[in-house]
């Protein structure tokens, strides 16, 4: 091998050197242009929406008269005028759908977690249950609606109701839940188990009053992000069968319904520029509720540090 | 395992006695076990339902219509008076928008990841990182409303050409979309590599661009591979973005500036229409969801295994 001279290895040092610069500059211009696009595309959607955003077009179509567990609610009639249409009914439905499908998800997510980490052995049941959470999460989630419409629209006769949408729903957002109550239920020390059993309690015992109030924080977190999830999907509840267009607000589990995203895919596919600026209105309101979920996700986690180190 | 004896496998002699001990005890241990195998087995329930719905309906389907026809013709007018059954027109549009999309996601993800594992110090990490995840909760169907109303007028400016629905739009919009997930599984797989490695390259005298794509690429190939092909099943997958910004208009071409559509856009077309259900149309959608399904998982299950048979160990 040739011997390299001083000026030759300076100057091929230099090229390394520059090389490595525009290289830098390259990778920050990519994580610029990443969230750059954020920025866009928020702008944009203020910019659109903001002169349709009142606090009208959120609760016009909401008439409250108490009845409990479900609003009834009055409405004039349905609005296909676009600078009359409200957000109210979707943001109604919403609420309804994603209620159910939480509170379904939740416990059964949270069981199936105990189960898998508490009670079963690591042997091939459990095994290859994880393996099929695994699968589950990558399923498109319209595949999920057709799921819905067979059972719970037509084998359980729920028709296209509040009641199949959340269903529909809760099972879909079943993995993330399930995966994030296993990791905060692993996360609880093993010295506190022993504890319990050493004074002679059962296992169920242990779970119920060590295990779960100890892992609880972690599990909310979960469950808040997969609940975030359920708020913005479309898919899987046009292909249930949810409507585009709902004049009325559901006064019961079996009743019809739309949901926010839904209303604004609606409001996206009229050509009238009044239905844009509706959408983008609706965009606000949706990104709105999704950013304080995900701050109140953000404030249990770290509470649970909080805990776990004091 | 049998679910009903919770207790046998794992008791200790103190779990023992206590079993022993009072019925009252155990009775309501016995119903919670079973209790939380029931939950446990919905997991595996959804699952099975699923397969089991998209064979079912797909079969009647495949009996009017020869699979053979289904999975090599081009043509697809189902709710047309002259009906064609080519799924390819779909898949082709799918596969279309899938490859369109990485060519935004991959190289500004890479390079993304590259920055935050190797680059960014840890207080610009702790921004951009939220940030991402921020970007990831975003509903698509808000990244439809800026495909059509963002992307594709400025498409059009650039050339009057191109149709108010097209694929090019559709996948500009669907690149951001999954950029996240690119960034964040392409990190923990560089970040996973240990630190002697990039010791031993420095004290070589490499530079940092040559310790990143050297070393430290090479030796996370294998998860930032599957964090691709997982993103590519994710575009696969998606509906709204495609459904608001690509069209309704199922044509054989890989020509990005047509309408075109994918397969689960035309899941949500027939969705919306009012077809009767038991009919040879409403059929179709199942029949299109299995080949989604099955390419999906295909997917899915390649970018696991490529994680698994890849992996540099280092100890």
């Amino acid at each position: 091998m040739a011997l390299m001279t001083q000026g030759e290895f300076a100057r091929r040092k230099q090229r390394r050197v520059m090389k490595g610069r525009i290289f830098y500059g390259l990778c920050l211009l990519a994580v610029m242009i990443s969230l750059g696009m954020l920025g866009v595309l928020l702008f944009k959607i203020g910019l659109d929406g903001y002169a349709r955003l009142s606090w009208d077009f959120i609760v016009k179509d909401i008439g409250i008269d108490w009845n409990w567990p479900f609003l009834h609610i009055d409405w004039a009639g349905p609005s296909r005028k676009p600078e009359e249409a409200g957000f109210g009914v979707a943001l109604v439905g919403s609420v309804y759908v994603v209620g159910i499908a939480g509170i379904t998800s939740f416990v059964l997510g949270v069981a199936a977690a105990v189960y898998l980490e508490e009670y079963a052995q690591r042997s091939g049941f459990s095994q290859a249950i994880r393996i099929n959470i695994a699968n589950l999460a990558g399923v498109p989630s319209i595949v999920y609606g057709l799921l819905g419409v067979e059972i719970f629209v037509r084998m359980m006769e729920l028709g296209r109701s509040v009641l199949a949408g959340g269903f529909t729903l809760a099972l879909l957002v079943l993995p993330l839940i399930i995966v994030a109550s296993s990791e905060a239920i692993r996360a609880v020390p093993s010295s506190l188990r022993e504890g319990g059993f050493g004074l002679g309690a059962t296992r169920w015992q242990v779970v119920r009053h060590l295990v779960l109030p100890q892992a609880m924080p972690g599990i909310l977190t979960g469950v808040i992000l997969a609940v975030s999830r359920a708020i913005g999907e479309t898919a899987p509840l046009i292909v249930m069968g949810a409507l585009t267009f709902v004049p009325f607000t559901p006064g019961g589990p079996l009743d019809k319904f739309t949901v926010m995203p839904i209303q604004i895919f609606n409001w996206i596919s009229r050509p009238q520029k009044e239905f844009h600026e509706a959408a983008a209105a609706g965009i606000i309101v949706l990104l709105v509720v999704l950013l304080a979920m995900n701050a109140l996700a953000v404030f249990l986690r770290n509470k649970f540090q909080n805990r776990l180190e004091g | 395992m049998a679910p009903d004896v919770p207790l046998e496998g794992t008791a200790t002699s103190i779990e023992g006695r206590a079993l022993r001990a009072s019925w009252r005890k155990v009775l309501p241990e016995r119903v919670i076990t079973v209790i939380m195998v029931l939950c446990t087995m919905m997991s595996v329930l959804t699952t099975v339902g699923i397969v089991l719905i998209l064979l079912f309906q797909s079969l009647p389907f495949f009996g009017e219509v020869s699979f053979i026809e289904f999975i090599t013709g081009t043509r697809w007018t189902p709710l047309f008076q002259s009906k064609h059954f080519g799924v390819l027109a779909l898949v082709s549009a799918t596969v279309l928008i899938a490859l369109l999309s990485m060519f935004v996601a991959l190289p500004l993800g890479l390079l993304s990841a590259i920055f935050l594992s190797e680059y960014a110090p840890e207080k610009v990490r702790r921004i951009v990182k939220p940030v991402l995840e921020v970007l990831a909760g975003i509903p698509t169907v808000v990244y439809g409303y800026f495909a059509l109303l963002f992307v594709t007028p400025i498409l059009q400016s650039i050339s009057e050409d191109i149709f108010v629905f097209n694929a090019m739009s559709a996948s500009i919009v669907m690149g951001v979309m999954i950029l996240p997930m690119v960034v964040s599984l392409s990190e923990d797989a560089m970040r996973a590599v240990p630190r002697s490695l990039r010791e031993a390259a420095y004290g070589l005298g490499a530079t940092r661009l040559e310790v990143s794509t050297k070393v430290v690429v090479p030796a996370a190939l294998s998860g930032i591979v599957a964090s691709f092909i997982l993103a590519v099943s994710r575009a696969i997958g998606e509906t709204m973005i495609v459904t608001i910004a690509a069209g309704q208009s199922p044509n054989f071409t890989f020509n990005p500036f047509v309408p075109i559509q994918t397969m689960t856009s035309y899941i949500v077309q027939v969705s919306l229409g009012d077809t009767p259900t038991g009919t040879l149309e409403s059929r179709t959608i199942f029949a299109v969801a299995l080949v989604l399904f099955v390419m999906t998982l295909a997917m899915n299950l390649l970018s696991h295994y490529v994680v698994r048979r890849f992996r540099e160990e280092y100890e």
